[in-house]
């Protein structure tokens, strides 16, 4: 199986659920989105999400940012996992339960192109949860 | 004269290599380069016949391994052109070396209020060192910017100058994304004018042009040996006697005392004073052996073979539909009649991404850069996040950049899913047929 499947760049090309997001300052005092950005040191790559809740359930997840095609396709399809699902499940997703859903062979060099929408809906829940926020060591491990 | 590069590629064991059936196209030299049999021999038959610890022991082998690691210290001195050879000191890398002259000049030399100008070319390793001393000592620093077409703003670094209570000018000799070279020898005149020192970053600089100390009169300079046909673990710094006198050890270790007590110590004189620690012997002795290698060709061929190599990389690659080289190209001339660009060039292509272009060409065996390339004041200063960077070595030939235009063709079809045609709709027409040397 090939990194690029048409799955893959068929997300790439056409990425669900990303939208700019409002900025910090409009969004005011608690009652907007959980918005969380994480980037890879690596490359620079950086993506930003923006989880909306309702009742416990995740009503809206969209995200912006720059990156790889990797990087934009697994943060397209996680948005797509995402949408509906509570709080708690993204609590339980793992690595591996990510590099399922993306469905082609990750090799090392790119685990963290991968891993970084993942490592930013993480880090979104944690931010929401005033617990501190996951080393990138965490998330792939 | 040519360079008889048949001959040249059969030295490097690497370069049969075959990926996935293709042959190599290592175009990632800036990063490192190829190691040739004589570097890997050098090293093998030091560890296999020599080995010992340097300046440390009265038997034979320990004489033989301190020749060897101080006989290295010569070669590189003569490389050079150094006056004397305390004034090399090996470190791990060009990394080491510029945080070496940070941390001990740099800390003795420089106080709050004090001046260091930077470029925007710079390096990662040539900025951090001295943001740290920023943080440490208030010092201030001052990037010189530069134009459109990636030349360093000669004005402004005059204006800086001019201002006054400038102690250093800390310069990359080479640009390791745009190729450029800053005219080193002018601006260290003119820093020394101004009272300040003069450190060069020659990471890049030390492969693809020669280098004499002492008619640049620079202060400092730093190079790593990997980046020269050598191994990595092992790094230059280059400082004038005078200086190197007067600074304190950074490390403190075996190897760099003259006496010490349960109080305090005496540090040994240059260089011993700054290689604390076992050094890396096999390491020197691979370096000297990589000097003594690119040495039996003339600088002036080197130079030849690399400026028609880059120009041809260069026409090839605008000959691509929406790629765009970082910095002015086709190669033009730049003032005090410099070689407009040596070494690599970096370019971005439609809006695809330098990690899934370099994973594709990868596949096919083509080896480029992909990221910021430790640059990144430069690359904002640039506009853009990341770039794809080719960079060449004596060993690369046209043909290697030939297969280029046909394999970036593949990556945009496969991540676009559009094929050039569509895509030289939406850009500039490109007529041009691959032009082949040899
Ligand atoms: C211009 C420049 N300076 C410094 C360095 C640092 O070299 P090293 O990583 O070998 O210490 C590099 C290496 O990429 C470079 O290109």
């Amino acid at each position: 199986m090939d990194l690029y499947a048409e799955n893959i760049l068929d997300h790439y090309r056409n990425p669900r659920g990303k939208s700019p997001l409002l900025p910090q300052r409009e969004r005011g005092q608690g009652r907007g989105p959980i918005q969380h950005t994480e980037s890879n040191p690596a490359c620079g790559d950086e993506i930003t999400v923006g989880i909306s809740l309702q009742n416990d359930h995740i009503s809206e997840i969209c995200w912006d940012g720059t990156g790889c095609a990797i990087s934009q396709a697994a943060m397209s399809m996680l948005s797509e996992e995402l949408e509906g699902k509570t709080l708690e499940d993204i609590d339980h997703l793992t690595k591996d339960s990510l590099l399922a859903l993306l469905g082609v062979p990750i090799g090392p060099r790119r685990l963290k192109c991968a891993l970084l929408g993942l490592h930013a809906c993480k880090n979104a829940l944690c931010q929401f949860q005033k617990i501190p926020l996951r080393s990138w060591s965490e998330t792939v491990a | 004269m040519s360079l008889p590069i048949a001959k040249i590629r059969q030295a490097f064991p690497i370069l049969r290599r075959l990926i996935d059936g293709h042959p190599l196209a290592y175009l990632d030299n800036a990063a490192t380069t190829q190691k040739p049999d004589g570097v890997l021999d050098a090293m093998n038959a030091y560890y296999r016949t020599q080995n010992a610890n340097a300046h440390r022991g009265m038997h034979p082998l320990a004489e033989e391994a301190t020749d060897a690691y101080e006989g290295a210290r010569g070669v590189v001195q003569k490389f050079l052109h150094a006056c004397h050879s305390e004034e090399i000191i090996f470190t791990k890398s060009c990394t080491e070396a510029i945080n070496l002259a940070a941390k001990s000049w740099g800390r003795t030399n420089l106080h709050p209020g004090d001046r260091v100008i930077l470029t925007i070319l710079e390096h990662h390793s040539n900025i951090i060192p001295w943001i740290q001393l920023k943080e440490e000592r208030g010092i201030e620093l001052q990037w010189v910017d530069i134009d459109d077409d990636g030349n360093l703003r000669f004005d402004r670094l005059e204006r800086f100058l001019h201002e006054g209570n400038a102690k250093l000018v800390a310069i990359t000799g080479q640009s390791n994304v745009l190729g450029m070279q800053p005219p080193l020898q002018e601006i260290i005149g003119r820093s020394h004018a101004a009272g300040a020192r003069v450190l060069v970053d020659a990471a890049q600089l030390v492969a693809h042009h020669p280098i004499d100390v002492q008619k640049l009169d620079c202060d400092f300079l730093a190079f790593s040996g990997h980046k020269l046909y050598g191994p990595t673990g092992i790094g230059v710094l280059y400082g004038k006697r005078e200086f190197l006198e007067h600074m304190p050890p950074m490390l403190g270790g075996g190897g760099m005392v003259q006496n010490v007590t349960e109080e305090s110590f005496i540090p040994l004189d240059p260089p011993a004073r700054f290689e604390a620690g076992t050094p890396p012997i096999a390491e020197a002795v691979g370096l000297a052996a990589a000097i003594d290698w690119l040495s039996q060709f003339s600088w002036e061929d080197i130079i030849h073979h690399e400026q028609q190599l880059l120009v041809h990389a260069g026409v090839v690659l605008s000959s691509i539909p929406n790629l765009t080289i970082l910095g002015r190209f086709p190669l033009q001339p730049t003032p005090y009649n410099l070689p407009p660009r040596t070494g690599c060039l970096s370019f971005t292509l439609d809006n695809l991404h330098p990690h899934d272009l370099t994973e594709i060409l990868g596949r096919e065996g083509i080896c480029l850069r992909a990221g910021h390339h430790c640059a990144e004041p430069l690359h904002r200063r640039l506009g853009f996040a990341a770039s794809t960077r080719l960079s060449i070595a004596l060993y690369n030939t046209p043909e290697e950049i030939n297969r280029l235009p046909a394999a970036i063709e593949r990556a945009r079809e496969i991540l676009t899913g559009k094929t050039a045609d569509s895509a030289r709709a939406h850009g500039r027409v490109a007529n041009y047929k691959l032009q082949t040397t040899h």
